[in-house]
Parts: C-alpha cells; sequence; structure tokens
C-alpha cells in the first residue's frame, strides 16, 4: 500500500504545469479504468464497481503542489520569481530549487548575517527582494537557459522520520493521488470517477471544470491538512494531530460540509476501528470549495491526513494516518451508495 | 583526486565546532592515499607535515578551518521536540522549514518546525534562536536512546552543481579551503622546497578561532597564511566589502596583516599568472589571522580568500576556477618563501 507516494512527492508539479505528475499517474493506472485528460489538465478516470448504483460518486484529490514562477531576469543573471500558491517567505529564503521544466539548479540565498545590520536581522524576508542565483553571471547567459514563466519547485529529499513520520515536499496532495492510485488498482465496490485535480494551490480552478464534467451526485474530497500539533502549541490551536487518524473537518474558509457525510464518516470509522478527529479551527480550505457548489450542488465531505509544516518544502505526515485515510475512503465509497 | 570530487564530500561530512572528527578522518585517509606525507592529529586539529625543519629555512604554516556552523542540543521536551543552541553566527529567519541532521549514537534526522501560513498572517518570523524546535518524529523516549544534549546539529543538505564550476552546498565556508590544502599537500609532496610547511586543518573557528591559536603556538612558524573564504559580490550586497566569483583569490591587506606577505602573496600570483583580488580591511581581518600573528612572539601573517556567495547558509555556493587558483597561488607562494 502506498508505494506509490514516495515517487509522487518526489516529482515536480506546480499548479498550471503539473504534467510529469499526470505521466505517472497515467502510467499506473492505465490498464485498471477508462480515463481522460480534460482543457484543464485534470485527470479523471473511471472505475467500474462489482455493483453498479443510481448515485455518482466522484473521489479528489489534487496534482499540483505549491512553488514559485519565474517573472524576471535581472542584469547579473539571477532571477527573480513569485510565489504559486500559499508560502511563508522565510521557508523560501536559504533553499535549493529547481527550474524544472529545463532542468536547471538554484539556489535562493540571502545576504551574509555578518553584512546586516541589527534591523535587518529583524526584518521579515519578502519574496519580492529574493531572486534565484543558478550560477550564470550576466542576463545574457540566464537567457539561453532560462526563460521567463518557467517552473519552479523546491529541490528537496523524501526523508523517513522517526515514529513512522515522513518528511518531504508536496505530501499536499500527493498523499491524495497515492491513496487514488491504490484504490483503482484493487478495484471499487461501485462504479466511481477518480479525479486527479489541478491548480488546487492556484484556486481550486481545476475542480471547478472536473466537477462541471462529472456531475458528480457525492464527493470526497482526499486531502492533507494543516496539524499544528508542534512544541509550545497547545488545545484548539493544534488543530489536530498526527497519529490521531484521519481529519474529518466540518467546515474551513471555503465549505461548510454535508453533515451525514460527516456523521457517516466517523460512524463507519468507529465501527471498523479506524480513528478518526475533527479541525479544532476553522482554516484552510480545499477543491471541496469549488466541487460542493458545482452545477445545483453536490453533497460533499473531506477527508485529510493531518500533516505539519504544510507549504514548505519538508512538510511532515505519519504513514499510518495516510494508510487509515484509504482505509476510510473504501469504506465511504460503500457506505455512500448504501446511504 | 579532483577538487570538485573532495568538495563534493567534504562539503557533505558534518563537523560543526567542536565535533569535527569526521572531516580529520576523510582528510587523513586523502593524504594517505595521495602522498607519503605523516598525518598529526591533536584534538581535532590536523597537521600535515612537507619538508625537514631547519634552523636556516623558513617554516610556514597554512591554514584552512575546518568546522562549520550549525546547533548543539540541549534539550528534549516532554513531546520530543528538541530545543537547540547555535554554534556559530547565522540568520535565523531562514530556519524554518530546514531540513538538519543530528549526531547522536546514530544520525538521526530532523526538521525545524513551523507554522503554516493557513494559521498565520506569515509575519510570526523567527529571529533568535528561542523559539527554534527540531521535529524528529520520535517521542521524547524514543528519541532519548539516540540522542541527549550536547549532540550536535548540521544542516541536512545535499551537494549540487549549478554549472560545470559552481556548486553549492553546506560548509563550503570552509570546507572548499580544505580542499585547496589537500591538493596543495599533493602539489608539494612532489617538490623540492626552500622552506618547510605545516599544512593545518584547524578545529573550533566558527566560535572564536580556538583550534588555530593552539596549534599555531604549537607549530611556531614564520609566517602564517589563513586561507578562508569572503563575501562574493550579490545584487543585495555592498561591492565596496565584496570580491567577485571566479576573478580569483582574494589576497588580504590590512593593519594587523603583514603588508610584506601581502606583498609576497601579488608577486605570487603575478609570477604565476593567477587571476587575484585584494581584500581590503582596516582591522581585524575575522579569520583564523587574527590568532596567527599575536601567536608567540608574533607571526608575518597574511589572509587568502575564497569568494563564496550565501555564506552562514546551507547554500553557501563557490566557484571551483577561484580554489584551483588558490592552490596555484599558494604553491607558488611557497616556492617563492626563502
Amino acid at each position: 500500500m502506498l508505494e506509490h507516494l514516495k515517487p509522487l512527492s518526489s516529482l515536480y508539479g506546480i499548479s498550471g504545469n503539473e504534467d510529469m505528475v499526470r505521466e505517472y499517474i497515467i502510467e499506473k493506472i492505465k490498464d485498471k479504468c477508462e480515463y481522460y485528460t480534460d482543457n484543464l489538465g485534470n485527470l479523471i478516470a473511471f472505475c467500474k464497481g462489482r455493483r453498479s448504483s443510481e448515485r455518482k460518486l466522484m473521489i479528489a484529490a489534487h496534482m499540483d503542489e505549491v512553488g514559485m514562477i519565474v517573472t524576471y531576469i535581472n542584469s547579473d543573471g539571477t532571477l527573480s520569481f513569485d510565489s504559486v500558491g500559499g508560502i511563508n517567505d522565510d521557508v523560501i529564503a536559504g533553499r535549493q530549487v529547481v527550474i524544472y521544466n529545463r532542468n536547471i539548479n538554484g539556489v535562493i540565498g540571502s545576504k551574509a548575517v555578518h553584512n546586516m545590520s541589527a534591523e535587518e536581522r529583524k526584518q521579515s524576508i519578502s519574496v519580492s527582494k529574493l531572486y534565484i542565483d543558478i550560477g550564470t553571471h550576466s542576463k545574457e547567459e540566464t537567457e539561453k537557459l532560462v526563460s521567463v514563466g518557467d517552473c519552479i519547485s523546491f529541490a528537496s529529499q523524501y526523508t523517513e522520520l522517526g515514529g513512522g513520520k515522513i518528511c518531504s515536499k508536496a505530501l499536499d496532495d500527493r498523499a491524495g493521488c497515492a491513496i487514488m492510485i491504490d484504490l483503482i488498482n484493487e478495484g471499487t465496490e461501485f462504479d466511481t470517477y477518480f479525479v486527479f485535480t489541478v491548480q488546487e494551490e492556484a484556486g481550486l480552478r481545476g475542480a471547478v471544470t472536473a466537477a462541471f464534467g462529472i456531475s458528480p451526485d457525492f464527493a470526497v474530497v482526499l486531502e492533507t491538512t494543516t496539524a499544528c500539533d508542534i512544541a509550545d502549541v497547545s488545545g484548539a490551536k493544534r488543530v489536530c494531530e498526527l497519529g490521531r487518524g484521519p481529519v474529518i473537518s466540518y467546515m474551513d474558509r471555503r465549505t461548510i460540509y454535508d453533515r451525514e457525510l460527516y456523521d457517516l464518516a466517523f460512524h463507519l470509522g468507529e465501527k471498523n476501528n479506524i480513528p478518526c478527529q475533527t479541525k479544532t479551527m476553522v482554516a484552510g480550505g480545499n477543491d471541496a470549495g469549488a466541487i460542493h457548489i458545482s452545477k445545483s450542488g453536490v453533497r460533499t465531505i473531506a477527508v485529510s491526513a493531518p500533516c505539519r509544516y504544510l507549504h514548505s518544502p519538508s512538510c511532515v505526515a505519519q504513514y499510518s494516518d495516510i494508510e487509515m485515510c484509504e482505509a476510510l475512503v473504501r469504506l465511504l465509497i460503500t457506505g455512500i451508495n448504501e446511504l | 583526486m579532483n577538487i570538485k570530487k573532495l568538495i563534493s564530500d567534504l562539503s557533505t561530512i558534518h563537523g560543526v565546532s567542536g565535533d569535527e572528527s569526521c572531516v580529520v578522518s576523510y582528510i587523513t585517509e586523502i593524504i594517505k592515499k595521495q602522498t607519503s606525507l605523516q598525518c598529526i592529529n591533536n584534538g581535532n586539529n590536523l597537521v600535515v607535515n612537507i619538508g625537514r625543519r631547519e634552523e636556516n629555512k623558513k617554516h610556514v604554516l597554512i591554514d584552512a578551518h575546518i568546522d562549520e556552523i550549525g546547533m548543539i542540543v540541549s534539550y528534549i521536551d516532554e513531546e520530543g521536540f528538541v530545543i537547540p543552541s547555535n554554534i556559530g553566527g547565522m540568520d535565523y529567519r531562514i530556519l524554518p522549514a530546514q531540513r538538519v541532521m543530528i549526531h547522536g549514537t546514530k544520525d538521526i534526522p530532523g526538521v525545524i518546525s513551523t507554522v503554516p501560513p493557513h494559521l498565520t498572517d506569515g509575519k510570526n518570523i523567527i529571529d533568535s534562536m528561542e523559539h527554534v524546535r527540531i521535529d524528529t518524529g520520535y517521542s521524547e523516549e524514543e528519541l532519548k536512546q539516540y540522542i541527549y544534549p550536547g549532540c550536535t546539529v548540521s544542516f541536512d543538505v545535499p551537494f549540487r552543481e549549478l554549472s560545470e564550476t559552481c556548486v553549492t552546498g553546506k560548509s563550503m565556508d570552509n570546507r572548499i579551503s580544505a580542499a585547496v590544502l589537500t591538493e596543495l599537500a599533493s602539489v608539494l609532496s612532489k617538490e623540492e622546497l626552500n622552506c618547510s610547511v605545516s599544512l593545518l586543518y584547524s578545529a573550533s573557528e566558527e566560535i572564536g578561532q580556538r583550534g588555530a591559536k593552539t596549534a599555531c603556538f604549537e607549530i611556531n612558524p614564520d609566517i602564517a597564511i589563513a586561507v578562508d573564504t569572503s563575501f562574493a559580490l550579490t545584487s543585495d550586497e555592498d561591492k565596496k566589502h565584496c570580491g567577485n566569483m571566479t576573478e580569483g583569490p582574494m589576497i588580504g591587506i590590512s593593519p594587523t596583516l603583514s603588508r610584506e606577505i601581502s606583498d609576497l602573496l601579488i608577486a605570487a600570483a603575478q609570477n604565476s599568472k593567477t587571476p587575484y583580488q585584494l581584500e581590503v580591511m582596516s582591522g581585524m581581518t575575522g579569520t583564523n589571522a587574527d590568532q596567527f600573528s599575536v601567536s608567540g612572539c608574533g607571526v608575518k601573517t597574511c589572509t587568502c580568500s575564497i569568494p563564496i556567495k550565501y555564506m552562514h547558509t546551507p547554500v553557501e555556493t563557490v566557484d571551483l576556477t577561484d580554489a584551483e587558483n588558490t592552490v596555484r597561488l599558494l604553491a607558488e607562494f611557497i616556492r617563492m618563501v626563502k
């Protein structure tokens, strides 16, 4: 199970250029389902179930990750850039990056601390002042290698941490993609549409057209969500915790979730020894925000793996939580069809 | 061994100040493989002597510090988060979500905690060590089987090539100079010299040039050169205080350095047609040279620096042509010492 998590997380695919991820997924599912790619780049797979149903169910996870885009080539050969998706600027400075549509390595450096004033050392880092160094010395030299509009991803390793945890870029939402590949390969109880969406981090764009195209009655969004169970944070501010199972949200900044489905998830979890938790803060948002208001409305639920340091090169998740999300979604496919 | 292979190995080995033994072992092995020179290990200082020391011959010390900036474990909290202290100066603001390796009874990977943008306004900057916490995934009980207060923490970042000659990684400051000294050993071991030489790979520079102080007292040279890295120009630095990448080693000139040696280095560069730059400082140099010049009854000292970008970050960047030219300059310099 989840054999695709590591290779998927290591692939580069910021919003708007998810090709590498999509090609990998097609390779892994092509013999097990019917599939097509829509005009935005969403990969839509249909799995014929062992049983058929009147209800049309769509499961969605996004392929894109946060990253950066080249906006300008400076006279000294460095690249100015903007972030794609919400990234705190302090996790951008001092990193290795890759301009992946050109296969060019770069670094985002920062001024030597020795040469900073006391005031500078306290200022927050601003992406508008950062630049990427690709080892060139002039604009002309850089222009031969890179173009404005090129896509930039963090170059970060996939690392196994202690306690069954993993650390990687893009666990948000390759974890969801890895689960869906597993489910497609094992076959589903009922007919199911699996949608690998694009551009979630750029404002839930892919989910808009995917949901319109499929026109589902029910949707399950498979995600990762903000866990803040870290040192010196207590109570509700922890939002959710690693190792305590799938997170079922009642509400976030984009969606109020279907109450019956919310209850169903907890009920199925309880019956099958899958611990479930909810978020203790209304924060974030995901593809559900676009899906649940598609056409005349779609009954929607989100099942998320809790994940620390989201939108950084070093997301940390617990393997068992992702496994339990997979188990819960499998149960939900049947549960929703039998509601 | 070529300098790229040397620096790719040296950059990824850990050696936070006070914990340089892995760097010492690696260099000792390379020197033994490439030359018949003896390696003398004193604490975490490593000395390689070239030529016989004689009364009427000058003795030259060429130094490169081998320690790197990093952190040290101070405390492990009840949930297993590690509270570290810094070793050496760094820009704390770039620490969130950086990967680190804690060197305990085995190496434990970790990541520096941060709060994601969904829960902040992006303004919760870390500007001191006070709020830095390392997440290893382990519980307190599990983690304490592997690490304890006093274990060092280094950045965990791979060596990477940006271009054919431009490379990046952690601890380029000052492993690039350690690579230069190692190449220099290979070059000089085959030559008859008019002076004798000690190559010093020194410990604990980043916390106050401590290894250099004791080693220089012990070696008692006539001339000392501190080979280190210095600021290369980037768009956010002041060009009055920076050298330029690919324009060669930076020869120091300062009231605290020996002008005679600065001039001899310049002559050596001109003799060997090696590109060089001048680095003028108005007082102390912030390098091991500050220890050498006042060691014993005084040593004629100069600095020779390799331009580096983004100093004391996990993405320090250097150009290998500058390192190769530094080998050339120093070899010529030593040939000229009479």
